[in-house]
């Protein structure tokens, strides 16, 4: 019984751990999700021509990093998705890095 | 008269133009503006810049990016005009005043509901200097939480 009960305090540490925005995943491959860049920061237009604001989002490969990983939250991943794509167009972020 | 719109144009043209190409283009532009009454707000030349990925041929170009305030018939000649052009490789015009607004509002509508907050809490609606925690300390927080891990 008193096992029990130490695991279950041991479970809810790890959901403590979990709230606090960590995210582990399986294999040592992990990414932190973290609140959203834009909230935090209180950006209102993301412009798609501050290349400096958009590359955190664009991974190795130059593709829009998705919400899960980012952590950005709905309304900011869609402008954020525009902007990137105007930028791409204007050939300031790669469309696709090899 | 049609309605006036706030655009940004972006263009960019070869790096085989000269200083005096770009500025031609430029004053082309101002024309068709004139010619279509509307106004240019502001130019930006950010010069020579590298190309995220080749363009035709071209690895580098030069960027100028133009906020106008006109019609949308406007925009579509210079539209048009730019896609004739040779010398222009790339261009992109957005209409920007309902973003603008709409990023306006949200920044009005947060600072009215801080102060509202404020005041209820019984502090000035404005923050004063040297008050809570600084922006730099967050960002040292974030940092330090990362390294947690």
């Amino acid at each position: 019984m008193r096992e029990e009960r130490g695991g279950r305090g041991g479970r809810d540490k790890d959901k403590k751990d979990g709230k606090g925005g960590e995210a582990p995943r399986r294999g040592g491959f992990f990414r932190r999700r973290r609140v959203c860049k834009f909230c935090a920061e209180k950006i209102d237009y993301i412009n798609y021509k501050d290349v400096r604001l958009l590359t955190p989002f664009l991974p190795e490969r130059g593709k829009i990093q998705p919400r899960r990983i980012s952590g950005t939250c709905a309304l900011h991943q869609r402008k954020l998705q525009v902007a990137i794509k105007r930028a791409r167009q204007l050939a300031l972020i790669p469309y696709v890095t090899d | 008269m049609s309605t006036s719109r706030q655009y940004e144009l972006v263009y960019i043209v070869t790096p085989e133009a000269s200083e005096q190409d770009v500025a031609d283009l430029h004053t082309q532009i101002e024309q068709i503006i004139e010619r279509f009454k509307g106004t240019l707000d502001k130019t930006e030349n950010w010069g020579r810049r590298r190309l995220a990925y080749e363009i035709g041929k071209h690895r580098e170009g030069t960027y100028v990016v133009e906020t106008i305030t006109g019609s949308g018939e406007l925009m579509k000649e210079i539209d048009r005009r730019l896609r004739v052009s040779d010398a222009v490789i790339r261009h992109l015009v957005v209409r920007v005043d309902e973003e603008l607004r709409v990023a306006e509002r949200t920044r009005s509508a947060r600072q009215a509901s801080t102060a509202r907050r404020r005041v209820a809490r019984g502090l000035p609606p404005e923050r004063q200097p040297g008050e809570g925690r600084g922006d730099a300390d967050m960002m040292d927080d974030m940092e330090g939480a990362e390294v947690q891990r």
